[in-house]
């Protein structure tokens, strides 16, 4: 069962699977929705883990870049007459060129300074968003064009939950084609040791970058997405409370595990839709839920129950 | 041929000469050793030839080239590999994976390539694992090589170091007191090694307070102390100077000592 969760072809099965096994249990057509949503959170959350939970470097603007990505797919179209499909890539890329530009003096940082700036890059995106009215449509938001694929409408909540779906998938199966790979080894010693990585002939800022860089491009994907599936977008996508979002389903799904952002990530989505029932307390007992689960499962979900089950042993 | 050289080597802090003026020639394929009492300025003479400070004034020779102020990475690619006083050994990751990313300086693939898995990076991820293999069994660690590191005991993480180091497949290899912590037997073995190693042609230079290791393995001694040269020489010499036995020896002969020293 370990083996099952950890390799790195079962993973990929076990996200499709589950994919193709939900939509028949789906009560209504409005959990296509909730699906689509916590796979394309899910996608930016494996970006952001192969930064935090690999690398060992923490962003708390990660938001920033699915702003990006989501506002290319907006302002693209709308005032640039750009076609959407174009967009999402032209986004990945302006996020990973930002990313570039922005990582390069504060990956140098460490820790909490690191946070802090990359905290300030988050607000400052979400800033210029609310700002930029004319281009934006300021704290209101803009509605976004609908995604044409040879002339044919890909709309509603089931087209983009496989689309999403698919995504994912590919995402998690390149995410941890990384890990096993020289370039992944090179990222988690620096997680453990920057002074021997770079004894060893790592080139410290340059795989940081890189690995900063490939983040943002999954964060901007899952941002595109986001914006072409509600059809409207506000400065919220980019805000401080979604990094923290991004953090929190890392975090909690486990860091450094794949499979455990798709967790995480389902966990945040879902939550707060089963508690609206509880009104007046639904973010205190989604912050409790949160709470517990680190003070128990201080890994993460899916390490935790990994390091439970029982299976080879080390 | 001399393969590593510093000359007038300096560095300061706050007003501290903890390296001063210091000259090294260390002849190719020996086993070259710096001793001297706690807070002689060995481990940053370490420091400053693998590139993790910069002087602030000499140089550093590697084969003749100028590489003073180089960064460590850039070292470690000019085939300069060391070991930690206080480990820094990837603890998350297994013993072999440890070992595999010192061969990262040899592995060729690039980010876009590791990330669609090409046929390129399983041929390079089984070359780089078959060499690491053959790195963890040169310290006996064969056996341990898919157990976490934050498994192993504190001798063969030791090893483990060693082992990473070699990984690199370096020219001159640095070994930061190897033999602290470990028992005779593990010191034992240790001296083995290190044999071993320089039988490949590799040069190692050697910061240790096990005098009988060093006394053993050595070709030549350099002697420290406040930062600077007190003597240099064989075992036998520097054992016989009256300088160094005054400064070091003299306090330190006997194995307690030189435990009580820790």
């Amino acid at each position: 069962m370990r083996r099952l969760l950890e390799s790195r072809f079962a993973i990929v099965a076990w996200a499709a699977a589950i994919a193709l096994a939900l939509p028949p249990i789906f009560p209504s057509g409005y959990y296509y929705r909730v699906g689509a949503l916590v796979f394309i959170f899910a996608l930016a959350a494996v970006g952001l883990n192969l930064l935090m939970g690999f690398a060992g470097q923490v962003s708390l603007g990660h938001a920033g870049f699915v702003g990006i990505g989501a506002y290319a797919v907006a302002i693209g179209p709308a005032h640039l007459g750009a076609p959407s499909w174009l967009c999402v890539p032209a986004g990945a890329a302006l996020a990973g060129l930002v990313a570039f530009l922005v990582g390069r003096p504060i990956l140098r940082l460490k820790g909490h300074y690191l946070a802090v700036a990359t905290l300030g890059f988050g607000l400052l995106i979400s800033i210029v968003l609310t700002n930029e009215a004319a281009w934006t449509g300021g704290p209101d938001g803009m509605s976004v064009r609908r995604l044409y694929v040879m002339s044919q409408a890909v709309s509603g909540s089931q087209t983009w939950y496989w689309i999403s779906a698919t995504t994912f998938c590919v995402g998690a199966a390149l995410a941890l084609n990384l890990i096993d790979s020289p370039s992944g080894r090179a990222l988690r010693a620096i997680h453990d040791s920057e002074t021997a990585a770079r004894s060893l002939g790592v080139d410290v800022a340059r795989k940081k970058l890189a690995v900063f860089v490939i983040s943002a491009v999954y964060a901007s994907v899952a941002g595109s997405y986001l914006a072409l599936l509600n059809g409207h977008i506000t400065p919220d996508a980019a805000g401080f409370l979604r990094s923290i979002e991004l953090v929190a389903m890392v975090v909690l799904g486990g860091m450094g595990s794949i499979f455990g952002s798709l967790v995480g990530a389902a966990v945040l989505v879902v939550l707060p839709q089963t508690l609206t029932s509880f009104h007046d307390y639904e973010h205190m007992a989604l912050g409790l839920i949160v709470m517990g689960c680190m003070i128990f499962l201080r890994q993460g979900i899916v390490p935790a129950l990994a390091a439970a089950l029982p299976g080879r042993r080390e | 041929m001399t393969i590593l050289e510093t000359e007038r080597l300096s560095i300061a802090f706050g007003g501290v000469r903890a390296v001063d003026a210091v000259n090294l020639s260390v002849p190719s394929g020996s086993v070259f050793s710096i001793i001297g009492p706690n807070g002689a300025g060995k481990t940053t003479l370490f420091n400053l030839i693998s590139g993790v400070y910069a002087p602030n004034d000499g140089f550093v020779r590697l084969a003749g080239d100028d590489v003073t102020g180089l960064a460590p990475d850039r070292l470690a690619r000019r085939g300069i590999s060391r070991t930690f006083q206080n480990l820094q050994i990837f603890f998350r990751m297994t013993a072999l994976a440890n070992v595999m990313v010192g061969r990262h300086r040899h592995e060729t693939t690039g980010v876009l390539s590791d990330l669609l898995h090409l046929p390129a990076v399983k041929r390079q991820n089984r070359a780089t694992r078959e060499a690491a293999r053959i790195a963890l069994a040169r310290v006996g660690l064969d056996g341990e090589a898919e157990r976490p590191a934050g498994s192993l005991a504190y001798g063969a993480l030791k090893r483990l170091e060693i082992a990473r180091a070699l990984a690199t497949e370096p020219r001159l290899l640095l070994l930061d007191e190897p033999a602290a912590g470990c028992n005779p037997v593990e010191t034992e073995e240790l001296d083995g090694i290190i044999r071993s190693i320089v039988k490949d042609g590799v040069t190692v230079v050697l910061v240790e307070h096990d005098m009988r290791l060093v006394m053993n393995i050595s070709d030549r001694i350099h002697v420290l102390a406040n930062g600077r040269t007190l003597a240099e020489g064989s075992a036998a010499e520097v054992r016989a100077d009256p300088k160094v036995i005054e400064a070091y020896l003299g306090i330190h002969s006997s194995r307690d000592g030189a435990r009580a020293d820790h």
